[in-house]
């Protein structure tokens, strides 16, 4: 009994204690998704195809069918996509029409006269209402076909949650490099830099050969150009923390006004955005089969799932990964049991620059090579690191921590967006919620002592 | 101040010690290294509170509750490490915290108050210059006007000497003799016995954080102020057996760093037990940290079984087969908020990896066996070491050492803040691992452990060795302290 109760409690303590977080993550999955809660319009593309598969199902490829809408937002889109799904299907569209009801009563009618009968008539949930229907001979609303207009969270759509991995995904990335370098008690301010420098690099690459007709060799070259000049860039920081002991804060302040400006001049200031369609491709999306199941994930979210098992294997697993938190817990005592301070220090800068760099190709690929990319990239990623329960001081924090924290981000900026909040009440919200969730780690850490 | 007691996790640190100061004393605190003056001294301070006893000043009973209150009860404590803002002017400093109210400073009339209290020392300091420019004897200076400015009635001053010339200490004790005929009561640490003799009217005693013995100076002789000093019997307490000493196995020649270390020469041998002690300040552990390559040495060399050795860093000393067991656990021995498993690993990781990932059990069952032979009493191997006792978390930085199975220890003051029993242990791992062989340098502060448990001593002053005793059973704790004393 007392076991069970033991274990029981426990879990909850490794519940709340480590991954506090995820539960805070998912409250806020949660009440956003209560907050979001609309009216499924029964009108729009989705509703067009989804009306056109049940009278697809209903009546079989002999029917005739009339697409009736009014004139509203989506109203449009129900009936081309109703249309084409229909004509795909093999049905017939005796006519489309979209107006007011005498309208769809002389569209009807003349459908009635060519066809000599119509089967159903697919209608936005607005247009089902109508009761013109009912007074034309043969037709009735009983013919007529419209979605029922449901509850579901719009911030719940597999479309919204697609996005939001999507936008989390290159701060994540990022975030990764930030999380060791603050686990060394650094700090690494030049990561949004560094992605205009790796974006623009890669873009200028792929200019000189050829631009939108660039071959893929040209890409990759671009690519390495990008992660090295990003990768260059960390090592100098790195080195000059460790060879001349300046603080980390004021050697990445350098680096970040260095690399920005080195970025603008590589463009002369403009965007390079004539890419070919490959190099669009890297930030777009692949068909995944897991487990019979075909779906569609944006790459850089699958980057983002790679890297981030890599990094806890590495972090949880490896000499490198327990030398990165004694270097951070005490430098010292680290040093005087034969760890290379020095060069671990060194190694984690420079990956900090290099995933900064495959950052800012997966922009420029999302966007362009443009030098203004990044621009408070770094305020953002080091918020992630710190929400995800990494300590400032160095010597703790978890990878996983990271990747929760910078969902944790991505959700309340969606939430919010989705609520229609304004940008300047986000800003409040978000300055709040990141001092709160430190807040939170600190009072944990007193109550357990440790 | 009276049955005062204090006790930090593991450790006691004091248990009813007493102590009187009369007004227009001068009072000597003496006692060994961890013997508690320092944990008595802050708790006078305000910044640790007693966890027994009670503090009087004139019969009212006082709550030291922090450094403010013990200031306006009027105790003033110079640290050994001095509470200046660098950047800040000597009248800055004096009058932090109090300015005058009112938006701006009144940087006049704090100035020439601070003249004033200057001139009532008999002393000049420059005044309008950064405190980081001035020598540390002006800072010191400066702290005691610091100390002056606030009314206070009683003094303490700990090691006020340490850092200070000759002809300084002479105005310091000028100064001293001023501040008593104004009938303020002064509490005085130090290691030097000749100052106390000149200085002290009264000798309080601590040992182990107890109190041992008060007396009036002119009435005690030095002889016996060290006898209550060193104190206890050591028949049974150092159970030392000598091993085969062997033969050399590290040497160092000529080894110079500035002024801490200067041309040490040695020679250690296996199975030897080779006893380094001094006073604080004398570079024993300055001159461990350059074997060990912590710092790099200006010149000299050394060599391990005749062959020289380029250590450059403490990766290479390893490598080499020497260890250092630092003097100080906490902020160069352990990483505290690593497990202590992972502490054990750090330094043995290669032993436990293969393509540079840890396999986590062959690292525990590793760790779990130095858990039973050394008694390490912890809950679980990924117990934090900071939440260790004192002597636990000695113990698993030697468990980490000892996996390395390195052919020179170094031991920097093992036993310190450590439980007698553990003490006990400790020695024995001592014995045991002359027994296999191995050469050890142990550097102690507490003459009794040198002699109970030295093959031969080696005694520094001022950077350079003083003294050496090879035939342990005739010396004494005197003959020593004499060489350490210079």
């Amino acid at each position: 009994m007392t076991n069970i109760a033991s274990r029981k409690s426990q879990l909850w303590k490794s519940l709340t204690n480590e991954y506090g977080m995820v539960l805070v993550l998912l409250f806020l999955v949660a009440a956003f998704s209560v907050l979001t809660l609309e009216e499924l319009v029964s009108t729009g593309a989705d509703a067009g195809r989804e009306v056109a598969r049940i009278i697809a199902d209903r009546h079989g490829s002999s029917a005739v069918v009339v697409v009736v809408t009014a004139k509203k937002d989506g109203d449009e889109e129900f009936a081309s996509a109703a249309t084409t799904a229909l004509e795909q299907a093999g049905l017939t569209v005796a006519a489309t029409t979209s107006g007011s009801p005498p309208q769809a009563r002389k569209a009807i009618e003349s459908a009635l006269a060519e066809h000599r009968k119509v089967d159903a008539v697919a209608t936005t949930g607005d247009a089902a209402r109508w009761t013109v229907f009912d007074r034309i001979e043969g037709i009735g609303s009983e013919k007529c076909v419209s979605v029922e207009p449901s509850q579901w969270p719009k911030f719940a759509k597999t479309e919204n949650i697609l996005n939001v991995a999507n936008q989390t995904a290159v701060y994540a990335i990022v975030a990764i490099g930030m999380t060791l370098v603050i686990i060394t008690a650094g700090i690494d301010l030049s990561v949004g830099s560094l992605i205009a420098l790796s974006a623009v690099t890669t873009t200028a690459v792929i200019q000189a050969n050829g631009g939108a007709a660039a071959g893929t060799g040209a890409i990759l070259v671009g690519c390495l150009a990008g992660l090295f000049a990003c990768a260059a860039a960390g090592f100098f920081s790195g080195t000059m923390i460790t060879l001349f002991r300046v603080p980390p804060f004021i050697v990445t302040l350098a680096a970040m006004l260095m690399a920005r400006g080195l970025a603008r001049r590589i463009t002369d200031e403009e965007s390079i955005s004539d890419l070919p369609e490959t190099f669009r491709n890297i930030a777009g999306s692949s068909e995944i089969r897991l487990a019979g199941i075909e779906f569609e994930l944006p790459n850089p979210v699958i980057l983002m799932i790679m890297l981030y098992v890599v990094a806890h294997l590495i972090m949880s697993r490896t000499v490198f990964g327990r030398y990165v938190y004694a270097v951070g817990g005490n430098a010292e005592a680290a040093r005087l049991s034969g760890v290379g301070v020095k060069r671990i220090t060194l190694i984690v800068y420079t990956l900090c620059g290099t995933l900064a760099g495959l950052g800012g190709i997966l922009q420029a690929s999302k966007l362009s090579g443009d030098p203004k990319l990044g621009v408070m990239f770094e305020l953002d990623v080091i918020a992630a690191v710190v929400v995800g329960g990494t300590s400032l001081m160095g010597g703790q924090g978890r990878i996983i921590g990271t990747l929760i924290g910078a969902l944790i981000i991505a959700v309340i900026k969606n939430g919010m967006n989705l609520m229609k909040i304004g940008s300047p009440d986000q800003q409040i919200v978000l300055g709040a919620v990141i001092l709160l969730a430190v807040l939170l780690d600190m009072l944990k850490r007193r109550g357990t002592g440790s | 101040m009276s049955g005062i007691e204090k006790s930090f996790p593991g450790v006691r640190a004091l248990s009813g010690v007493d102590l009187t100061l009369h007004r227009g004393e001068v009072l000597a605190l003496m006692g060994e290294n961890g013997a508690g003056k320092s944990t008595l001294i802050k708790t006078l301070g305000g910044a640790h509170q007693p966890d027994a006893g009670t503090i009087a000043i004139e019969g009212t009973p006082v709550s030291l509750s922090s450094p403010t209150a013990a200031i306006e009860a009027g105790i003033g404590v110079i640290y050994q490490e001095f509470n200046l803002i660098p950047a800040l002017t000597a009248w800055e400093n004096i009058f932090l915290g109090r300015e005058k109210s009112g938006f701006l400073v009144a940087k006049s009339d704090e100035r020439r108050r601070a003249a004033d209290l200057f001139s009532r020392l008999g002393v000049e300091v420059p005044l309008n210059v950064p405190c980081r420019q001035l020598s540390v004897a002006q800072q010191q200076l400066v702290e005691i006007a610091k100390a002056l400015s606030q009314d206070v009635r009683i003094l303490v001053m700990d090691e006020p000497s340490a850092a200070l010339l000759p002809q300084e200490v002479k105005k310091l004790f000028a100064i001293i003799r001023e501040l008593q005929s104004q009938g303020i009561g002064i509490i005085y640490i130090s290691h030097r016995l000749d100052e106390i003799f000149e200085i002290a009217d009264t000798i309080t005693v601590l040992r182990d954080g107890q109190y041992v013995g008060h007396a009036a100076a002119a009435e005690m002789t030095r002889q016996q102020m060290i006898e209550m000093m060193v104190g206890r019997s050591i028949e049974n307490e150092f159970p030392k057996q000598s091993a085969k000493i062997g033969d050399v196995r590290l040497r160092v020649r000529g080894l110079t760093r500035g002024v801490a270390v200067q041309n040490v020469s040695f020679e250690l041998h296996s199975g030897e037990v080779l006893g380094l002690t001094g006073l604080v300040g004398a570079g024993r552990t300055e001159l461990v940290r350059l074997i060990f390559g912590a710092d790099r040495p200006d010149s000299g060399e050394i060599l391990l079984d005749g062959k020289r050795l380029n250590i450059r860093s403490p990766r290479d000393a390893i490598r080499a087969g020497i260890c250092l067991l630092t003097e100080d656990r906490k902020s160069q021995g352990l990483v505290l908020g690593l497990s202590v498993r992972e502490n054990f690993g750090l330094p043995n990781l290669a032993q436990f990896s293969r393509f540079g990932t840890v396999s986590k059990r062959k690292e525990q069952d590793k760790f779990a066996a130095y858990v039973t032979s050394l008694s390490i009493r912890i809950p679980h191997q990924e117990q934090l070491a900071k939440n260790l006792s004192g002597g636990n978390q000695q113990k698993v930085v030697l468990a980490k050492w000892l996996e390395q199975n390195a052919e020179v220890l170094i031991f920097d003051e093992p036993t310190r803040g450590i439980d007698v029993g553990t003490k006990h242990e400790i020695y024995q791992l001592m014995n045991t691992l002359a027994a296999q062989g191995k050469a050890i340098i142990m550097i102690s502060s507490e003459l009794p452990e040198v002699i109970g448990m030295s093959d031969r001593i080696l005694v520094m002053h001022e950077g350079r060795i003083t003294g050496e005793v090879t035939d342990i059973a005739k010396t004494s704790q005197e003959q020593i302290m004499k060489m350490a004393i210079g």
